[in-house]
């Protein structure tokens, strides 16, 4: 391949850099490195939880050690995590704040210069952005209110709604799921606690943006999400993290509950910088006739592994997972989908699209269980990977359990490249490589990014934009 | 002559296998030539080797475009300049579609920071294509995507209606079109002819030569011009097959 152009090299090196800033760390409250019983004691204390809270987490710390590495699966890169190198705690110290004006400067700075636009502030229903631990900002609109949705972090959640949330708390992704949900339980802090009343149809979709702003701190943000009957609510997440020197870890746990006819649809886009090893944990349980869509889509951080599941426990359920993952040099993107079918006639969904570049790895694990005494259930899962180059690597490991006779199961997948014909074509048009390339990688995922609402969609270009541009050489 | 597509003892090769040896052309802006050959005397590579398809590596010779050096520019960088060809094969690009295609390419030749007109760009496009009979509804399909071969010789007519080249060739563009269709691309390519453009028309066939008249024919034959002339020649060589050139080729050496 050519070299880029000097534009593209400009371009590359503004677009690599935007991100990367951080600010002087003025942290009220900071729990220190390593992570003991005392660690847990003091974040248990600075929040002033309730005692079966404390009990869970110091719990959850002992299964966090007892389970070792997924490493026998997974990547040894997991190998790498000193975990007595990280800050398992840290927090400006307030209260989340309920209006703009009482948002500290520095955190209204971050926000400018992530291009959170003014009127998607306005305009949204309710923000719950997270400033490293806890929530800057947190503002649920009067009308949300009015309707009996409540939308705090996890800290207020837990604290003002307990009979509400301890009853689904850690019971859709138990402690001991995994090593690393077990680590969020034990350490857990901000993340959003929602619940939807019967029949309230949130009409705009509630956002909360992600930052880790502090060296070696691990971010561990907790979320559930109760949609009560007939209710439905679309929740988006983004990230974007400022560049650091050493891994930092994220380790989050979001829990998804859709009651009867109840219907959740939580976006994600993921674009941590390159060190970060982002594992997570989410899963949803989707009651009768409830359905559950997670639109997934993940272009930064070093490790990711996350596998959206949905437990389907009612007759009728739906679950779907819409993924898209772009794995450049240097990143590994283990992504996935989960799909529990626990009643008749439950259908679910897995479209994912990987896109490999340079020395970068994707991974497609999935899983699908339809037992044998159920009958009626359907599945479909598509898988597709775009090699950029000769060295990008891909797997695919889809696992289809299907026991009796009485369901529909079909699954496709493709590995593609693009060619060098393509690019020639394009660039006989006037394209750089790199325009070449990212239309091609934009056209390949083109009809899952439509999935995602506009301003996403249009976000979502430019970050494939960017990692394309940045990728030719 | 600087205002011309002016390439002299072109050698270039494929894998080491010389296809061009000493191929010497000139077009003057607002001329229409045509080259015609049998299968295998090089004409589509010549096509590539101007496009600047990295398979094909030049040995020897110049193309100038303009005075400038063809051959000195990067793929796009000679599309911008004012380079165009159309594809004997257009590729698929899936999930691109038409308009945003045709959009990129204009926008690539835009300052940075400068956007184009979108109102401006879909008004002329709609024009270009009531011209070439193209449906509305083309602008969303992907580039090429599930094309007839008519379809996609029309796309490269109407890309190249869009990015108004100095110098266009066109590479077999009759290949696979019915009479109808031949007519159509035929009547973009004529609405296209200018003072200010050069074009060079690749076929195997005399019969695109009656819808798109050319100013001059040449004869291509073994990596070379073996011969050229009016358009009476290529009528001549359809009436007399491509033996006749090599023959004479082989009594005059």
């Amino acid at each position: 391949m050519s070299t880029p152009d000097s534009a593209t090299l400009e371009a590359v090196n503004i677009d690599q850099d935007a991100g990367n800033f951080s600010y002087a760390e003025d942290y009220a409250h900071d729990a220190g490195y390593g992570l003991t019983e005392d660690t847990i004691d003091y974040i248990s204390n600075v929040k002033g939880e309730a005692e079966w809270i404390r009990e869970f987490r110091k719990k959850a710390l002992k299964t966090f050690h007892d389970k070792p590495m997924p490493t026998n699966w997974a990547s040894k890169d997991l190998e790498n995590i000193i975990f007595q190198d990280i800050r398992y705690y840290l927090s400006k110290g307030q209260t989340p704040t309920r209006s703009w004006d009482e948002v500290p400067d520095d955190v209204k700075e971050t926000f400018e210069r992530l291009g959170i636009p003014e009127k998607e502030r306005k305009f949204l229903a309710g923000v719950e952005a997270q400033f490293d631990s806890e929530a800057a900002y947190s503002n649920v609109k009067e009308e949300l209110e009015k309707q009996g949705v409540i939308f705090v972090n996890s800290t207020e959640g837990l604290r003002e709604h307990p009979e509400l949330f301890r009853k689904w708390f850690g019971k859709v992704i138990p402690t001991g799921d995994n090593k690393f949900s077990a680590l969020n339980s034990a350490v857990f802090s901000g993340g959003s606690f929602i619940y939807v009343p019967p029949g309230v149809k949130v009409a705009h979709p509630l956002q909360a943006y992600f930052r880790i702003n502090a060296e070696n701190f691990g971010q561990f943000e907790r979320t559930l999400i109760i949609v009560d009957e007939g209710a439905e609510v679309t929740y988006m997440e983004g990230c974007t993290a400022p560049k650091f020197e050493t891994a930092t870890l994220h380790s989050a746990v979001v829990e998804l509950v859709a009651m009867k006819d109840a219907k959740i649809q939580y976006i994600t886009v993921q674009n941590w910088s390159n060190n970060v090893f982002n594992l997570v944990t989410k899963r949803g349980m989707a009651h009768e006739n409830a359905e559950i869509r997670w639109i997934d889509c993940n272009i930064g951080s070093r490790l990711t592994m996350k596998y959206p599941g949905v437990i389907m426990k009612g007759r009728k359920a739906r679950g779907e997972v819409i993924s898209i993952a772009l794995a450049n040099d240097g990143q590994h993107q283990d992504t996935g989908a989960k799909m529990i079918h626990a009643a008749d006639e439950t259908t679910s969904n897995i479209v994912a699209k990987s896109i490999s570049v340079g020395e970068g790895r994707s991974t497609y694990r999935g899983q699908v269980h339809i037992p044998k005494h159920l009958k009626g259930c359907k599945n479909n899962t598509e898988c597709d990977a775009l090699l950029i180059n000769s060295n990008s690597r891909t797997d695919t490991y889809p696992a289809i359990t299907v026991r009796g006779n009485q369901h529909a199961t079909q699954h496709e997948a493709s590995v593609s490249q693009v060619s060098e014909d393509q690019i020639f074509y394009m660039k006989q048009r006037g394209l750089s490589e790199g325009e070449a390339m990212s239309l091609s990688v934009n056209g390949f995922v083109n009809d899952l990014v439509r999935e995602f609402p506009m301003e996403y969609s249009v976000e979502l270009k430019r970050l494939i934009d960017m990692e394309m541009e940045g990728s030719v050489g | 002559m600087s205002d011309s597509l002016s390439i002299q003892n072109l050698h270039a090769s494929v894998d080491g296998n010389e296809i061009l040896k000493g191929l010497s052309l000139e077009i003057p802006k607002g001329e229409v030539h045509a080259i015609m050959g049998p299968n295998g005397s090089g004409k589509s590579t010549l096509s590539k080797v101007l496009a600047g398809h990295e398979d094909y590596e030049v040995t020897e010779g110049t193309a100038l475009m303009d005075g400038e050096d063809l051959l000195a520019l990067e793929i796009d960088e000679r599309s911008r300049a004012g380079f165009f060809l159309a594809f004997q094969y257009p590729h698929e690009i899936p999930g691109v579609s038409n308009a945003n295609f045709l959009r990129a390419a204009l926008q690539a030749r835009l300052p940075k920071g400068e956007e184009i007109d979108a109102v401006g760009f879909y008004k002329e496009m709609y024009e270009k294509m009531d011209a070439l009979s193209m449906d509305r509804k083309f602008t969303g399909r992907f580039v090429n995507d599930g094309f007839s071969g008519g379809e996609k010789k029309r796309n490269e007519i109407l890309q190249m209606m869009m990015l108004e080249p100095k110098y266009a060739v066109l590479d077999e563009t009759d290949s696979g079109l019915d009479i109808d269709a031949l007519k159509i691309v035929a009547e973009g390519v004529n609405r296209m002819r200018s003072p200010e453009r050069g074009f060079l028309v690749i076929t195997h066939y005399q019969r695109l030569l009656d819808y798109i008249v050319p100013d001059v024919v040449h004869v291509m034959f073994d990596g070379q011009i073996v011969k050229t002339g009016d358009k009476s020649l290529a009528l001549e060589l359809e009436e007399k097959g491509y033996d006749w050139v090599t023959e004479e080729l082989a009594v005059s050496a």
